[in-house]
This record gives structure tokens, C-alpha cells and sequence, in this order.
């Protein structure tokens, strides 16, 4: 760090200046609300995400919900998929997924996901919509918390805070009716039948919705959002940003609409603070990029209304890159940077991921096979001599129908599968089940040692599914 | 509970932990009643790579009641939890309470299930899918180390799945061999039998019982040595299941088949245990384990 350019407090005025806490109480922000085209693509991404949240648990599969985490049984439903535990791979390959784009858009163009699509941006913007549509627009609320308390008040907050309730309580139960079926949770909460764990976690995830989208807001991404402050690490001069073009909009000051700004010796910017008035963060974007700054446009939106008025250029404040602004680029000549190294490597690790999870995923076994050898006794000696070792199978049918298993071995010269029922097995949908599988080899056949061999497991009245095997390897082991 | 050799290091992580939790409210103090002049753009001042600047910023005032809150937390946590070295905490909380008190609800849970079966004879349970899911677990984790995971055990453990019981296979029998173990016991008779050659002799005689390969001849004068060995396994060679004898003349050969094996097993005996598991598994447990083994034998297949 090098400090030797500080910045010196004006002396003079420094005996009269006012010393500050490091702590504040936060003043409320009342945001205004706004229209445009960024507002427009936050509205569509708040639909698209809820549409998806609110109505999945809601669609129905094969006789059960087609979205389902039924972590009791350890079965994940997803649409004609069936998951288990040992499935984990695919979830890390989503969280890497996630996070890879992530670091895409945000290379691109900034705190994207913070200003469309982050639940806390969604939901704030659902509750804030019911807020104005109660309470009314930014002055009318201020007027209205600043009144003291009438009936009028009394009636609207309480509207406010009972709509409010209601979403979060929708949402809560909705983010539990992922877990155990959402119909039955409905039902029993109509019923007020809820166990103890999904009271606890409707009323939680609820509580959560209410408090961060009703109360907290902005404060959420101010100070405990970890996403923001590594996003704003992954900012570089390429980056599309919210930016005030300040050569262009300085020195700044009120005029006539007919005045001519040059005469007047002003910028573009006529100080009307219509971009501090619907920043949901409650910063001055004037003041350059902030840490505050979410990226959510509703500044360009309604700067760009201002200059419409005002018979100027619209873009005072625009989405442009640090590169960009000092080099006098054109739109073009900034998203052609887009294309830099940094974005390619990006993308190209973010498509081979994405691409090797559907076709792994696509490729999936609708069965798992895993064998565990049995450790008591290595090996036993059986009639006439020969030697055996004794395997169990755990047999995982994926599917939803019941299955037949055919058990067979090969890669063991001279080796015998005897098990229950000539190695055919039954198991029933979605279920586990464990057998014994005995292999024996002729005496004097092997030394001393261990030999690999292979399970092969057969699918044999597949409906639904094309036939096929598994086969799984593991160890023969000849004692002394 | 004893964690430490002196009480000196109880108390000294007791004084640190307490020492730690004031001085984060003495931080608190500190920065709370600091004062301090920001510019005139109501940034600190400072400034770094020439035009990143550092806006003054006050944390919100709920973060302040969050601290406080945090250490209220702590230290009504250290008073009711075991946190001062080696002080246990008012609510008298261990782990091992905690275990004690999971292991009781989960006794309360599976009680009516074991009382249903505990009603039944073995015979009857025996037939009850839902006590075979029970008996293959219990059976998995605690008998398939030695017995093998298909009950068909190995050399020197026996077979649980055949005829050939050594105590008898009748189910009140299993459930004492499971409670209580067994000890069977084969003594040295060398002496007894007499040389070397006398053993061989023996040997193929024993063998020829069960109709395995043998040499006649030795068989025909091993036959008089067979007396010593009468006492126990009868002399028919047909085993004595009130002694856990085995039976000579059927084709089960617990300790090794063949002329070497039988010769090794005149000469040094054996002393074989099947440890008693009472004192690990509940009665109820025994009980469905029993009809779990009994069942291998005697399924109708």
C-alpha cells in the first residue's frame, strides 16, 4: 500500500469538523421505484426463478413428486431420475458448476447475479413491490413514517406486515415441501399437523424470508454477504460495471431545459438525485464504483428517463469498463473485450464440466453394484477340497420398478459362483439389497495370493430400461 | 473427570477463555467511544493505488447488539456447559449422559418391537420377515466375522447353515450357545493312542468312517485304537452333542480334512471358543438372533 498521495482534510475547517462514530444506526432507505429495461430483465428473472422455486414441489412423477429430497430414506427424486448417496459426485459437479459461472458473468459484467438473480435481490423485490403498492411510492412512505401513528398508518402497515407473512410463510413451506412432499405439508398445516422439524424449518426459512427481504435488505449484502466481497475481488478494467460517465456528466448543477449546458459551463448531470433516490443500496453511484454497489441498473434506468426528459444523450450512467471510460471506447469496443483470455478459459471449463455432468448423468447406471468381501475369514476350505470366498452384493436398483438381477463371475480360470437362488435376485424399486455370492476355485489350482476377478450383473426384466450389465471388480484371495 | 495432571491448566484455560471474552467486550468499548474526523468527501483519508479511496463507513448499530449478544452467549454457555477446564457447567452436561440418554430413547422405541416377538416361540419368529430384517443385521455385525456373512463359516468355525449341529440344533440349544459361548474341548491323546505310527493308523481308521480316501489296512489296525476316543464321540463315531463332540462319519470337517489334519488333531487336541455374547446383546435381541440361525437350517427349501 503506498499512502503517500493521502488525502488532507481541509486545516482550517478541521477544528469545526465533525468527528464521527464507527458505529451508525442505519438510516432506513426508502428506494423509488423505478421502469426500464434493467428494472424489465430483474422482473423476468424474478418470475423465471419463482415460477421454478414455488411450482416444482407442486409437479407429480410416476405416482409421486417429480422433485423430491427424501433425505429419511436417502432417495433424491429428480424428474426419471432416482439418486442416492453415493450419487454425491453430481452435486459437487453443480456447486462447480454454479461457482464457475458464477466467475463467467461476473468477469463479464459485474454483480449480475447480485442484481437479478440472488434470492436476496428477488425477494426484496417482491416485498418492496407490495410495500409500494400499500404504502405508495418513496415520498409517500417517508411521509407516512414520519407522521406518527393514525389509523391510516396502522391500517397499511399492518396490510404490508400481513402480506408480508403470508409470502414468507409461502416460501417456507414451499422450501420444506422440497424435502418432504409438498401436498402432505400443505395439508398439514392446514390441519396443524406439521412434525417438529418441519414446523421448525417452515417457520425458520419464513422467518428468514420475512426478516432479510422485509428488514435486513441491503444490510445483507453490505455486511454478511460473503458473494459480494469476492465478487468485487474478481472485478478487473475489463469489466462492464455501473458507471457514471463523469467527464461527461460534471460540473453538475440544476438548469432550465431550455438552457444550453455549455453556456452555463455545465455537465450533462442536472443534480437531480433521481439515481440516489432508487439505489436499493442507498449510494451516490457519483461517487464512482462502491462496494455498496450491487450492479442492479435501477440508476441507468432512471437516469436515462431523466436525460429523455431533458432532450439529452442517454448513457450518463451506463454499464461501460474501466478501460472503456478512460480510453473513450464505444459500446462495441468494449464488449469486444469480453472475449479476453480470462472470459475464454472461463467459459471453456464451465462447458467441458457442464457437458461431462449431463453425459455422465445421461450415461448413468440405473443400478449400483458394490462388493465387500467378507473380512472375518479370508478364505474356507469346502468339500473335496476346494477352496471358497465369500463376497456380499449390495445391489442398488435406481430404478422405480422392480428389478431381477442375474449375479455372474468371470476373469477366474476355473472359478464356480454358487448363491441363493442360481444368482437371480429381485429388488424392489429404489431399494438396497445386500446377498451373499460364494466363489469357489478347484484345490491345487492357485498358489498362494490374490486374484482379481470380475461380478458381472445382469439386468433381466428391464421395462423401462435397455438391458444391460454392470460389472465391478474385486479380489480372490488363496491362503496358505 | 480428570483432563489434566494439575489443576493448575484448568485453570489456566478457564482464565484464558474469560480473559479472551473481556477483551473482546474491551475492544467493543474501545472502538465504540473512538471518535474520528472524516474528510470533507466523507472518505478516512487514505488512499491507495492513487485513486481507490476509502469511504468512511459506520457499521450498522444491530452489529453492535449482535456482539453483545455473541458474548452474553458465551458466557451463559460457560456457565451451563462444561467450558472452564475442567469445570463441568451447571446443567451437568457429558457426552456420555448424552449417549446414555439417545441409547435409552432408542431402547424405549425398539422395545414394543422386540416385546411382540419376545411373545413368540422361535419357530414362529422365525417366519416373521420383519424379524429376519432385524436377525440378518444383528447376525451381519455381530456373528459374520467368524461365521462368514453366509452363516457358513470356515475352518474351525462352524457352518450354521447345514444338519451337523455339535450341541444340537434344537433353538432353546442355539440361544445358550449364543448367550453363554462354548468351550469345546479336545484333549491331546497321543499318550492315550500310543506311537506315532498307532496314530496314523487311527487316523485313516477315523476317515474311514465317513467313507473319505483311506488306506484299509491301516484303517483295520487303527480300529482298536479307536476306544480312547469312544469315550467322547461314541463308538460309532457319531459325535455326543451333550459334549459338543463332533460327529466322525459324516463329511464335515470343522478343523481340516485328510490323514495330516485328523494325525495333528490326536496329537495336540484343541481348546475351541465361541465367546459368549450375553453381556453384548439383550435377551430380546438373542431371542431373534436365534430364530434367525435356526431358520438358515431348518428353512423349508
Amino acid at each position: 500500500m503506498n499512502n503517500n498521495k493521502k488525502v488532507t482534510s481541509n486545516a482550517t475547517a478541521s477544528d469545526e469538523a465533525v468527528t464521527v462514530s464507527l458505529y451508525q444506526s442505519q438510516a432506513k432507505i426508502y428506494a423509488r421505484a423505478v421502469t426500464g429495461i434493467f428494472t424489465s430483465w430483474r422482473w423476468v428473472f424474478v418470475w423465471a426463478t419463482q415460477l421454478v422455486f414455488y411450482g416444482l414441489p407442486w409437479l407429480s412423477m410416476n405416482d409421486r413428486q417429480a422433485v423430491l429430497f427424501d433425505l429419511e430414506a436417502r432417495r433424491f427424486y429428480i424428474f426419471n431420475l432416482v439418486l442416492y448417496p453415493q450419487d454425491f459426485i453430481y452435486l459437487t459437479g453443480l456447486l462447480i458448476i454454479s461457482a464457475l459461472a458464477l466467475f463467467l458473468f461476473t468477469a463479464v459484467a459485474g454483480r449480475l447475479w447480485c442484481g437479478y438473480a440472488c434470492p436476496q435481490t428477488v425477494y426484496t423485490e417482491i416485498f418492496m413491490w407490495i410495500e409500494h403498492k400499500i404504502e405508495g411510492d418513496r415520498s409517500a412512505r417517508m411521509r407516512l413514517d414520519k407522521n406518527g401513528w393514525t389509523g391510516n398508518r396502522a391500517v397499511r402497515k399492518m396490510a404490508k406486515h400481513g402480506l408480508w407473512l403470508l409470502v414468507a410463510l409461502w416460501t417456507g413451506a414451499t422450501f420444506v415441501g422440497y424435502f418432504t412432499p409438498v401436498r402432505e405439508l400443505v395439508g398439514a398445516m392446514a390441519g396443524n399437523a406439521l412434525g417438529p422439524w418441519q414446523t421448525f424449518w417452515v417457520f425458520f426459512y419464513g422467518f428468514a424470508t420475512y426478516g432479510n427481504a422485509g428488514f435486513m435488505r441491503e444490510q445483507v449484502c453490505k455486511y454478511m454477504c460473503p458473494y459480494a466481497r469476492f465478487q468485487s475481488a474478481m472485478f478487473d478494467k475489463d469489466t462492464m460495471i455501473v458507471t457514471y460517465d463523469e467527464a461527461r456528466g460534471e460540473p453538475r448543477g440544476a438548469r432550465k431545459k431550455s438552457a444550453s449546458p455549455s453556456e452555463l459551463n455545465l455537465g450533462s448531470c442536472i443534480d437531480c438525485t433521481m439515481c440516489v433516490q432508487v439505489c436499493p443500496t442507498g449510494i451516490d453511484i457519483r461517487n464512482g464504483l462502491q462496494y455498496e454497489c450491487i450492479g442492479c441498473g435501477a440508476c441507468i434506468d432512471v437516469c436515462d428517463e431523466v436525460m429523455d426528459k431533458m432532450g439529452y444523450e442517454r448513457g450518463l450512467v451506463k454499464y461501460a469498463t474501466q478501460n472503456g471510460m478512460a480510453g473513450g471506447w464505444s459500446r462495441a469496443q468494449m464488449l469486444r473485450r469480453a472475449l479476453r483470455p480470462r472470459v475464454l478459459v472461463y467459459t471453456s471449463i464451465l462447458v467441458l464440466i457442464t457437458v461431462s455432468l449431463f453425459t455422465s448423468l445421461f450415461l448413468r447406471d440405473p443400478m449400483r453394484v458394490d462388493i465387500i468381501r467378507d473380512r472375518g475369514a479370508l478364505a474356507r476350505m469346502v468339500e473335496k477340497g476346494w477352496v471358497e470366498n465369500v463376497y456380499r452384493l449390495q445391489l442398488m436398483n435406481a430404478t422405480e420398478h422392480t428389478q431381477r438381477y442375474a449375479v455372474s463371475i468371470s476373469g477366474l480360470d476355473g472359478g464356480v459362483m454358487t448363491a441363493d437362488d442360481d444368482g437371480v435376485f429381485e429388488v424392489l424399486p429404489a431399494e438396497i439389497r445386500s446377498v451373499a455370492v460364494r466363489v469357489r476355485v478347484p484345490p491345487m489350482r492357485y498358489p498362494t495370493g490374490s486374484y482379481p476377478l470380475q461380478f458381472v450383473v445382469q439386468t433381466l426384466n428391464a421395462p423401462a430400461v435397455k438391458r444391460h450389465t454392470v460389472t465391478e471388480t474385486s479380489t480372490f484371495v488363496m491362503p496358505r | 473427570m480428570s483432563d489434566f495432571i494439575s489443576d493448575f491448566w484448568s485453570n489456566y484455560v478457564a482464565i484464558i477463555t474469560l480473559v479472551s471474552i473481556l477483551l473482546c467486550v474491551v475492544l467493543l468499548w474501545i472502538s465504540g467511544t473512538t471518535k474520528v474526523k472524516p474528510a470533507d468527501d466523507n472518505t478516512t483519508g487514505h488512499v491507495w493505488d492513487e485513486d481507490l479511496k476509502e469511504m468512511n463507513n459506520p457499521l450498522p448499530r444491530w452489529w453492535v447488539g449482535l456482539f453483545i449478544i455473541t458474548v452474553l452467549f458465551g458466557l451463559l454457555y460457560a456457565f451451563l456447559y462444561p467450558t472452564l477446564g475442567s469445570d463441568p457447567g451447571r446443567l451437568g452436561w457429558t457426552s456420555t449422559g448424552q449417549h446414555a440418554v439417545e441409547v435409552q430413547k432408542y431402547q424405549e422405541r425398539i422395545e414394543p418391537i422386540y416385546a411382540a416377538f419376545n411373545a413368540m416361540p422361535v419357530e414362529a419368529v422365525a417366519k416373521d420377515p420383519k424379524a429376519h430384517a432385524i436377525g440378518e443385521r444383528l447376525f451381519m455385525n455381530n456373528c459374520a466375522q467368524c461365521h462368514g456373512s453366509d452363516a457358513r463359516g470356515s475352518k474351525g468355525f462352524p457352518n450354521l447353515t447345514d444338519k451337523d449341529w455339535l450341541y444340537g440344533g434344537e433353538p432353546e440349544t442355539i440361544k445358550t450357545s449364543i448367550k453363554g459361548g462354548r468351550q469345546g474341548m479336545m484333549p491331546a491323546m497321543a499318550a492315550a493312542v500310543g506311537t506315532a505310527e498307532d496314530v496314523t493308523n487311527l487316523a485313516h481308521y477315523v476317515l474311514s468312517l465317513s467313507g473319505s480316501p483311506h488306506d484299509s489296512i491301516k484303517a483295520a489296525f487303527g480300529k482298536s485304537k479307536f476306544v480312547s476316543c469312544a469315550a467322547c464321540h461314541g463308538m460309532d463315531g457319531k459325535g455326543n452333542t451333550a459334549l459338543g463332540a463332533p460327529n466322525l462319519a459324516d463329511d464335515i470337517w470343522l478343523h481340516g480334512w485328510g490323514v495330516d489334519h485328523v494325525v495333528s488333531m490326536v496329537n495336540k487336541g484343541k481348546h475351541n471358543i465361541m465367546p459368549a455374547q450375553g453381556a453384548k446383546l439383550s435377551d430380546d435381541q438373542i431371542h431373534v438372533l436365534t430364530a434367525y440361525v435356526w431358520n438358515m437350517s431348518n428353512a423349508s427349501k
